[in-house]
């Protein structure tokens, strides 16, 4: 008893039930759960026809029928123009604001911001307001300084170009966020080797920054693609009234009249893979760095003096973001005052009576506000929380299988925001879940569209976090769940807060998903726009529009500047 | 035998002239309920409901016109107006009762069909205002009493007054398929609009798909809404509409816009909107209430001098300056037929135009 005694109790590792583990498998239950259903009703109505049988029927129909099939080609062809538009406008952007001493360039990152912030068919319709042919303000101006009466005009909306030029216009952020961050990264010491060595800076440009900076742009570009291809409001707004559809409108349509889900369903599959085979493209030629976030050890990155160039290329970039802020904002300012949306607000035509239709009399809208404000706040939370817990459990390593569920978690970047609310509305409009009617089936939506994308950003902060920290408090007695809570999530707060901020975002813009699911009870503000479009109420649009804009906005600047919430500080 | 009051030859007058009053009381009892006032225990229990729904494809500012003028008569019942496409409409109703989601209360539909199709599904509540009953002519109203013309309008072509003198403005549908008017064109969508789908099924009918086929090479500005076309001549962002609402184009024009309507010499097609409430309402009480307000001269004249619709309620005054119905030349309208060749005709409609 007396040697058992004689030695000094040491601190046991309690090996008492770790509930980390389990909730860790809850997560990642759930995950599946929520991306793998949809996916398997679709396949299921894809592949069988009405009667059930198994039959490939649908899809000859849609390789056999050209009202189909050319919606198929117009999205590719779309796609494509709009990624090379957006690389050749956003890269040079973003190589000035990152590596030049231009001014304003803060001022250019916020107005790039705001352009992303806004969603795509408030732009559209926007766009409509300005470059319509008879009524767009533009080609009045146009017609008041050429003196042309009639119908002339430069600018028709209702256009593939049209439609390229404002789907262009809302996905150039995309890449221009992607270089930037890259050539903010990058560290100086190569460029300085290469002075050295007696490269002038435009040499040292060509050969080092540039290739180091590709595969970020071709990852940009990819994702401008995929964003491109998937989009439904502003096709909608704009292609169908020039008489053409694209793949996404032909879905939605699928489902209008008389109702073919089996088709839809159909038609749904080759856009998801194509998404997975450019996806895989962007893999193999990122490698497995992806866009490798280097520490702050590495040097600062060089500026290079643009001397009497700087004036120039501020006015260029100012005339780019002239197209997806300064003239949009401008045309629903003055749709909102404006008596009638095609004239110019003057003092006899100054109006507060849309505003007051809006808000007084439109029935719909305090419902979806607070809809919208619900669902945004919920789907943030909720999706910020599952992606901390599961980019912990990939960057960590912690369960078996962590790589599929790594896999899962980006896997709905590859599914289109209407095939998801395709395949959500077969999976929940059926016991035993019966979702649809209820915001629960929304925020499902909206929590998967927006994982991928929270997912990537925790996933790269977790990296940039070392283990050890973690690991000590492990070792002294704290399970992976507490570690989590009370070490690594405070070291990632500024990354939470953006991924939160990031998800709210992507709430209020989406669209394409929520004009399968919603029904009167649950409408949201997207939705309500698009079908104050459809009848033609402009005016309502313009004030609707802008009070998305406002509220996010205001969520967006609380949350970075409240000091809890990791403002900025000196470090 | 001789002296009972009942004897056999009168007993069995008496039970046939029972069995035959019988038969006769048994088909006045499938018609249309007895007419419903509105009392105060209606208006008592709408109160505590406190809000209907109602699904409308009504210009929005109409509806909300029409909300209003109901909420000041019974202040504490809200209307919540759902607007959108007569055909959406359908399809979004067909969706929520198929998932066993009940949130309409009151629908008014520009395709009459519709309410023809709900009928037959069992899904509307027999229930006849009382103005309905008192002066509603028999074509306007259901004889089962699930529905009565709300309201009455029609589709026309139209142009704008600053971008066309009157000399040179259509005067008929065969006008627009001239080659100057190609790209001057606006036109609404009969797979979302109730109006248009009624109008495309009259004008097929009467004309031939022929003309459909023609205008769709006249590069037309494709809307979706009957409401649209009209804004859009406002707007001045086309010259001439070849269907919209007449109601808006009677609206803009008296409060100064420069539109002008056009009554085609080839007729008009006629447009019946009726109101239908359904058995499963979640707010049964408020909904009769909005019913019966809908059909009274006082909403019925909101309809024609706000909403610049026409009314079925003989009691309702026409506002001056307008064309009156009588004077037009009208197409006829066949709801049985539309519900029968609804598809066909959306299909067909998509085939020429592309969307």
């Amino acid at each position: 008893m007396t040697a058992l005694a004689a030695t000094a109790p040491v601190a046991k590792r309690r090996i008492g039930f770790d509930p980390s583990m389990p909730v860790l498998l809850l997560f990642a239950a759930v995950l599946c759960v929520l991306i793998v259903l949809p996916l398997a009703w679709l396949t299921v109505y894809a592949f069988t026809d009405k009667a059930g049988t198994f039959t490939l029927a649908n899809f000859r129909r849609l390789m056999v029928d050209a009202a189909y099939f050319d919606p198929l080609l117009t999205t590719f062809m779309l796609a494509t123009l709009s990624a090379i538009i957006c690389c050749t406008v956003a890269a040079p952007m973003g190589w000035l604001v990152a590596r030049t001493d231009m001014p304003m360039r803060r001022i250019v990152r916020v107005l790039v911001t705001a352009s992303f912030v806004t969603p795509p068919f408030l732009g559209a319709i926007a766009w409509e307001l300005l470059a319509a042919p008879n009524s767009g303000l533009l080609n009045q101006l146009y017609r008041d300084l050429s003196g042309q009466t009639g119908g002339a005009h430069i600018l028709n909306i209702y256009s593939f170009p049209g439609l390229v030029f404002v789907i262009s216009c809302y996905t150039f952020p995309y890449v221009f966020v992607l270089v930037a961050n890259a050539l903010d990264r990058m560290p100086g010491d190569l460029e300085d080797a290469s002075n050295i060595l007696g490269a002038g800076s435009w040499a040292t440009a060509r050969r080092i920054t540039i290739p180091l900076a590709l595969p970020a742009l071709l990852a940009g570009a990819l994702v401008a693609f995929l964003q491109a291809m998937t989009l439904f409001g502003s096709p909608a707004i704009l292609a169908m009234p020039a008489g053409f559809h694209t793949m996404t409108t032909k879905i939605w349509s699928l489902f209008q009249f008389p109702p073919q889900p089996e088709l839809a369903a159909a038609a749904s599959l080759p856009l998801l893979i194509l998404t997975v085979i450019l996806l895989r493209a962007e893999r193999m030629v990122l490698g497995h760095r992806g866009y490798a976030v280097v520490g702050a050890k590495n040097s600062e990155p060089r500026i290079v003096r643009l001397g009497g160039f700087k004036w120039l290329a501020l006015a260029l970039t100012m005339l780019v973001l002239m197209c997806p802020v300064f003239l949009p904002y401008f045309a629903l300012l003055n749709a909102t005052f404006s008596k009638l949306a095609s004239h110019i607000v003057t003092v006899n035509n100054f109006t507060l009576r849309n505003i007051n239709f809006v808000f007084l009399e439109l029935s719909a809208t305090e419902l979806a506000i607070k809809n919208t404000v619900i669902l945004g706040i919920l789907a943030a939370t909720i999706g910020t929380a599952v992606a901390v817990v599961v980019g912990h459990i990939t960057a960590r390593q912690a369960i078996a299988g962590h790589r599929a569920l790594g896999f899962l978690a980006t896997a709905p970047v590859a599914i289109p925001g209407i095939v998801l609310g395709v395949g959500l509305f077969f999976s929940y409009t059926r016991p035993p879940f019966v979702l649809y009617g209820t915001l629960w089936i929304l925020l499902i939506a909206f929590v998967t569209l927006a994982m991928p994308a929270a997912y990537q950003q925790l996933q790269s902060a977790f990296r940039a976090v070392h283990p050890e920290l973690e690991d000590a408090s492990r070792i002294l007695g704290a399970t992976r769940l507490r570690a989590l809570w009370q070490i690594t999530a405070p070291l990632l707060r500024t990354s939470v807060i953006a991924t939160w901020c990031f998800i709210f975002v992507s709430v209020i813009r989406e669209l394409s998903a929520a004009i399968m699911l919603f029904t009167s009870q649950t409408k949201v503000m997207s939705v309500l726009i698009y079908d104050l479009n459809e009848s033609g109420d402009l005016a309502a649009i313009a004030v609707l529009g802008l009070t998305m804009l406002v509220i996010t906005f205001v969520i967006v600047a609380v949350a970075n500047s409240l000091p809890a919430f990791g403002a900025r500080r000196a470090a | 035998m001789n002296s009972s009051s009942f004897s056999r030859r009168g007993l069995l007058i008496g039970s046939s002239a029972l069995v035959a009053s019988s038969i006769l009381s048994t088909r006045v009892l499938s018609a249309a309920p007895p007419a419903s006032t509105v009392t105060p225990e209606l208006i008592a229990a709408a109160k505590k409901e406190g809000k209907v729904v109602w699904y409308t494809s009504i210009d929005l500012k109409v509806s909300e016109e029409i909300a209003k003028a109901f909420e000041t008569k019974y202040p504490g019942v809200k209307v919540q107006v759902e607007r959108t496409g007569a055909e959406r409409i359908l399809q979004r109703i067909g969706q929520e009762y198929s998932s066993n989601i009940h949130a309409v209360d009151v629908v008014n539909s520009s395709d009459a069909s519709h309410l023809v199709y709900w009928k037959d599904k069992g899904w509307l509540e027999p229930y006849v205002p009382e103005d309905v009953a008192k002066f509603y002519p028999p074509e306007h109203k259901d004889p089962d009493g699930t529905y009565a013309s709300f309201r009455v309008f029609l589709c026309i072509i139209a142009y704008n007054t600053s971008l066309v003198k009157k000399e040179e403005a259509p005067k008929s549908f065969a006008d627009l398929l001239l080659p100057h008017w190609k790209g001057k064109i606006v036109k609404a969508h009969p797979g979302y609009s109730g109006t248009i789908l009624t109008a495309t099924y009259q004008v097929s009918r009467d004309l031939g798909w022929g003309y459909y086929e023609k205008l769709a090479q006249q590069d037309v500005l494709q809307v979706q809404s009957a409401a649209v076309p009209p804004k859009k001549l406002a707007l001045g962002e086309r010259a001439v509409q070849a269907d919209g609402v007449e109601y808006l184009i009677l609206k803009e024009k008296e409060s100064g816009q420069p539109v002008e309507p056009v009554y085609a010499t080839e007729g008009t097609p006629l447009i019946i909107g009726p109101n239908g409430l359904f058995k499963a309402a979640p707010n049964p009480n408020a909904a009769r209430l909005f019913q019966s307000y809908c059909f009274t001269p006082e909403c019925q004249q909101v309809n024609i001098d706000i909403g610049g619709l026409r009314s079925a309620h003989p009691q309702a005054k026409d506002k001056p300056g307008r064309v009156p119905l009588g004077k037009i030349k009208l197409m006829k309208d066949d709801a049985a037929a539309v519900l029968k060749n609804g598809e066909a005709i959306k299909a067909h409609y998509v085939k020429l135009f592309h969307v």
